[in-house]
């Protein structure tokens, strides 16, 4: 792992929703850094706060409802959270950009493509709008567009789903970010085309050096790209360590059920094993731990107290009173 | 695109067809003698073969409509039973006033009704959304005859600000050349006749876009709420662009579609409805042209005063359905 200074800290993330129904802590206590260069991947089911980790980031949380109650955001150390919406629009898409889930309906379907991507360069870069153009060009081409100066009078639905995201990205990339937070950018498209998609974001970190997020629920996924996963469950992250340790040793129950839950090649079982139960409901979390509704390993005891995330192991961290008992009983003998 | 506008235009022929025959219907459909309910019940025996004469009233209907279509292709739209001048002189004569008014109305309509559909989207259940679209109910229910006596009232009997009637006042001196009043004075430079021309066309131009300000805001409205949620607009917010860009660029482009229909059938509307307000105001325009020929029973009139504003609404139609393609670049025209 790079010994550099993380270029993104989050720090004690926490995002509520205040709905009519009750808050709901859709973040709550997301907790992590990233340094140049390297993968970061937030892994967890539908609603368990990935996005909205990602959206906080970008302050683009919808507000009202949601607000940034706590935490720090550290982007090379200044806390993005103090800045105005003014001094924030400067950093969205130049220094931090985003790319979506669903290239179909990402991209403004009745714009050209060139105009979508030399309005981002002419807002964050000091350039003419034939300089512009050619940027756009040259990005396309990066991303491996064919014909890419025919294309770019374009429009988004000219474009297949694949090169949609390719166009997603070359957009991401136009101003050189140093951090680009992906959410789940391969969910929407085929298999073949996902492995693509995954190769060309691996070789465009290569060359340009930018950290990436990698916002999955698939596991897989994180096995291909990932340095370090954070495992998130109700708003909280679960696990957070390097990929290998992840695979080699998953230490939270949920972990293990993702894991479980994945079918292998080479087992003969028909059936695969599932996490019984549903995540739970975000304005009502059970008083212990989230999880222990539907953790095969459950006591007592977790359905009263909450964990806190711990390190247990080399910077292996895991939310989980399992292990906090454990340490605990290291630190007392 | 050429083509898709000559299909258009070659589908027009079914269309004014059908509407030609409704009109030449219309002098037949009127219960008891077309000829008697013209010249009223006084008249004699003489007087209606006369009229009936001359209208051929007594020839079989096939050869009645194969003289009124003929004629009607020649540009001939025959002439008024009441005061016998040429009808199509008369109706080109009316039309600019009414077209005039008419788009005034629509320009009133289209920017502030956008204008506040927009800002009560982005601002939603702010007091500004709720005043405005409260404002749109009751600009949709307000009875246009009422509004236009409402503001004769106050505007011109109580304050004495604006003229009640009429397109320019008599001590105006305008040379025409478009018969498009405000068009003249700007093009002739003539300041005077231009804010008279304006002070006459405010009230009747309120009254007649009420309705469709208040459609096209409420549209605009429930419109850019839809687009504000898509994908591509969190995306133009992830770009870093400027609000105003997101919202009257990216959304509002997305958002126009169904305002655009709106907006062209009210056009059409209006260019045929005006009947009420130009008769309040007694605005010389087609709406009152044809007003006094339906009291008047002047049927050929009526008739060819219905022929046009159809063959102008379904031209208004095609032109809004060119706009689309403008609009939505996903709308193939082949």
């Amino acid at each position: 792992m790079k010994e550099e200074t993380p270029i993104l800290e989050v720090k004690q993330l926490h995002t509520h929703f205040f709905t009519k129904a009750g808050v709901v802590k859709a973040v709550d206590g997301v907790h992590f850094d990233i340094k140049p260069g390297e993968t970061l991947g937030i892994v967890g089911e539908s609603g368990s706060g990935k996005s909205i980790t990602a959206m906080s980031i970008m302050r683009l949380i919808p507000s009202p409802p949601g607000k940034i109650v706590d935490g720090q955001v550290l982007f090379k150390g200044e806390n993005l959270l103090n800045k105005s919406e003014k001094q924030m629009r400067k950093i969205r898409g130049k220094e931090i950009s985003m790319i979506f889930q669903d290239p179909m309906t990402s991209l403004n379907p009745v714009f050209t493509i060139e105009k979508q991507m030399v309005e981002t360069i002419l807002v964050h870069e000091n350039l003419n709008k034939q300089q512009a153009r050619n940027r756009a060009v040259e990005l396309l081409e990066l991303v491996g567009i064919p014909e890419a100066r025919g294309r770019l009078k374009n429009y988004p639905h000219e474009f297949s789903g694949g090169m949609r995201q390719r166009v997603m990205i070359a957009m991401a990339l136009a101003c050189n970010p140093e951090v680009l937070i992906a959410d789940e950018p391969t969910t929407a498209l085929d298999v073949t085309i996902q492995a693509q998609i995954l190769e060309l974001l691996a070789k465009l970190q290569k060359e340009l050096g930018m950290a990436i997020i990698m916002i999955t629920h698939d596991l897989g996924v994180v096995s291909e790209v990932c340095d370090r996963v954070m495992v998130m469950y109700a708003g909280k992250p679960v696990e957070y360590t390097d990929k290998k340790s992840l695979f080699k040793q998953p230490k939270h129950p949920y972990t293990l059920g993702l894991m479980n839950s994945i079918p292998k090649i080479s087992a003969k079982k028909e059936k695969l094993e599932a996490i019984e139960g549903l995540p739970p409901d975000l304005r009502a979390l059970p008083g212990g731990c989230s999880f222990a509704p539907r953790c095969s390993q459950a006591t007592e005891i977790c359905l009263t107290t909450d964990p806190v995330l711990i390190e247990h192991g080399n910077n292996h961290h895991v939310r989980c009173l399992l292990y906090e008992e454990e340490t605990e009983k290291v630190v007392s003998e | 695109m050429v083509k898709y506008i000559l299909r258009r235009l070659v589908m027009l022929i079914p269309v004014l067809l059908g509407v030609s025959i409704l009109t030449f219907s219309l002098i037949h459909l009127i219960p008891g003698d077309p000829a008697k309910s013209m010249l009223g019940e006084k008249s004699t025996e003489s007087q209606l073969e006369q009229l009936r004469e001359e209208l051929g009233l007594n020839d079989p209907y096939i050869v009645q409509y194969g003289r009124f279509a003929g004629s009607i292709l020649q540009g001939d739209l025959g002439e008024s039973v009441k005061s016998k001048e040429d009808i199509s002189i008369e109706i080109m004569n009316r039309l600019p006033a009414t077209m005039e008014l008419t788009v005034f109305a629509m320009v009133l309509a289209i920017s502030i009704g956008i204008l506040a559909g927009v800002i009560a989207a982005v601002k939603q259940y702010s007091w500004f959304d709720n005043l405005s679209m409260t404002g749109a109910l009751f600009g949709v229910s307000l009875p246009i005859f009422w509004l236009g006596l409402m503001m004769i009232w106050f505007f011109s009997v109580q304050l004495n600000i604006l003229p009640a009637s009429g397109r320019i006042s008599n001590n105006i001196e305008l040379n025409s050349i478009t018969n498009f009043y405000l068009l003249d004075s700007i093009i002739t430079g003539n300041w005077a006749a231009f804010k008279d021309v304006l002070s006459h066309l405010i009230m009747p131009g309120v009254a007649l876009g009420t309705i469709p300000m208040a459609i096209i805001a409420r549209m605009t409205r429930s419109s850019m709420l839809e687009v504000m949620k898509q994908d591509y607009i969190r995306t133009a917010n992830a770009k870093g662009l400027a609000r105003h860009l997101i919202v009257f660029q990216h959304a509002l482009k997305n958002a126009f579609l169904p305002v655009l229909t709106v907006i062209g059938l009210q056009f059409g509307l209006l260019l045929g409805g005006a009947v009420l307000t130009e008769t309040i105001f007694s605005w010389p325009g087609i709406g009152r042209y044809v007003y006094l020929a339906v009291m008047g029973r002047d049927y050929p009139v009526v008739q060819s005063t219905i022929l046009i504003i159809a063959v102008i609404f379904v031209i208004v139609n095609l032109i809004t359905d060119i706009l689309y393609k403008y609009f939505d670049p996903r709308i193939s025209y082949d």
